[in-house]
């Protein structure tokens, strides 16, 4: 039987490097089916969050649950129901984008990863570019083809970190219909940004991060970059 | 066991495409060693007749040099578009990782020893064909030595600024004993009459040397791995 969780509980969770304390007490908790957005200005945290809770680090103190399962306790078990689109985008530039996805398939052991990567080459718009080597591929189309990387093994929890860049308004639309059917899936999503505008309307909380502490907007009707301001200047106060 | 290996495999036949298209790293070794071995027999060879016992050093630092760079590339790349961290995060046991990583430089290293052994043994009047079965015995358990130490750490200073210093100043003072027994071996085949008894005990010290390398760096990549 798989492992899999239906909730992630990030309970009182520090990390410090050396000296400077990167994330302070977070908590916070997410059920399936929502779309959680990180908000923060840069060097706020988010990106060391998201690395915590995708395991490839350890916290501080505190620590993370994924259902009743903990990074300690569940390995690669728990990895294969994560995903993650971090800034850098984990492609090989020498490699095509077939090559890419079907790597990154094998390496998850997904099944029929040839018909598997090949409607992810579609779903990225990329199905005539496929056999292109990634080296040759605008930001954009990497960062769909990432997603897609990320999105192969059908992960749990999903975790963006800035996800609309270098995407034009098309693709960055896609993106937000694309989030929106995988919170009808069930999945738990995370999603790290400074694009207010495109990320309007998507999230179903919000939380603001700021010198390593985190608060949870709450909803309201305002917009979200005004939510986002009043959070930011609340913070400073 | 089986997940294990194909794991394993898929890294490693990874690596080798990677490779196979921007040849980058097997051209600069390729290069650097051969530039070794000529500078080293301008040195030491006058009128024709080299040092005694110097083919077996050069042709171990040569792949010692060579070893290194070819690490240390190889990890770059990977830091450049910080694909090890996809790595880390996929669901297979992380020393299996580190064993395709492991396999994919061996591999490349298997090639530069290729042009290597007979360019040493031109240049140097040294019939490294009179055992061929010693001579591959030795080079394979020698450099499995090297590269298993080497693998881990290079992989473990990825994220170090100063990695490109850092990985011979931690690395040629560990993989000593695997040199020395290396140049020892080789030498002692390389006499006027190959003295096998002597080859043998410095294979059987390369494999313990092979066994312990191996086991220890299975055993403290993941926890070296995780940040």
């Amino acid at each position: 039987m798989t492992f899999d969780f239906d909730r992630l509980v990030v309970d009182d969770v520090s990390r410090n490097f050396g000296r400077r304390r990167a994330l302070n007490r977070v908590s916070l908790a997410c059920r399936a089916g929502e779309i959680i957005g990180l908000l923060g200005p840069n060097g706020a945290g988010k990106s060391t969050l998201l690395a915590i809770l995708s395991t490839l680090l350890t916290p501080s103190s505190g620590d993370v649950h994924y259902g009743t399962a903990t990074a300690s306790t569940m390995g690669p078990e728990l990895r294969a129901r994560l995903g993650l689109l971090g800034h850098d985008l984990y492609l090989y530039p020498e490699l095509t984008a077939r090559e890419n996805l079907e790597f990154f398939a094998s390496l998850y052991g997904c099944q029929h990863v040839r018909v598997l990567v090949g409607e992810a080459l579609d779903r990225a718009g990329l199905g005539d570019r496929a056999d292109d080597l990634v080296a040759g591929f605008s930001r954009g189309m990497r960062q769909r083809l990432a997603l897609e990387r990320a999105l192969l093994h059908g992960p749990r929890l999903l975790l963006l970190d800035e996800p609309f860049t270098g995407l034009d308004d098309a693709s960055g639309q896609a993106l937000v219909d694309r989030l929106k059917g995988l919170r009808q899936h069930g999945r738990i999503v995370l999603v790290a940004t400074h694009d207010l505008d495109l990320a309007e309307g998507l999230f179903d909380r919000v939380a603001v991060l700021r010198d390593g502490r985190l608060s949870m907007v709450e909803d309201s009707s305002a917009s979200l970059r005004d939510r986002y301001r009043d959070a930011v200047a609340a913070a400073r106060r | 066991m089986k997940q294990f290996l194909r794991v394993a495999w898929i890294v490693m036949r990874k690596d080798l495409t990677v490779e196979v298209r921007s040849r980058e790293i097997l051209y600069t070794t390729v290069f650097f060693a051969v530039s070794c071995v000529l500078v080293f027999a301008f040195a030491l060879v006058r009128e024709g007749r080299p040092m005694e016992d110097a083919a077996a050093g050069i042709l171990w630092i040569a792949i010692a040099f060579a070893g290194t760079l070819a690490l240390g590339r190889t990890f770059e790349r990977e830091r450049q578009t910080e694909t090890l961290r996809a790595l880390m995060l996929a669901p297979s046991d992380r020393p299996a990782i580190y064993v395709g990583k492991l396999l994919g430089i061996l591999l490349l290293l298997g090639v530069v020893e290729v042009i290597l052994v007979p360019l040493v043994g031109l240049l140097f009047n040294a019939s490294f064909g009179a055992r061929p079965l010693w001579l591959a015995l030795l080079l394979t358990t020698g450099t499995l030595g090297f590269t298993s130490v080497g693998t881990l750490f290079a992989a473990m200073l990825v994220r170090a600024r100063s990695r490109d210093v850092l990985l011979p100043v931690l690395l040629y003072p560990i993989t000593i004993p695997v040199i020395i027994a290396g140049v020892r071996g080789m030498a002692a085949l390389l006499q006027a009459t190959p003295d096998e008894p002597m080859a043998r005990f410095w294979v059987s010290l390369l494999v313990f040397f092979d066994v312990v390398f191996v086991t220890l760096a299975l055993w403290t990549f993941e926890p070296l791995m995780t940040e």
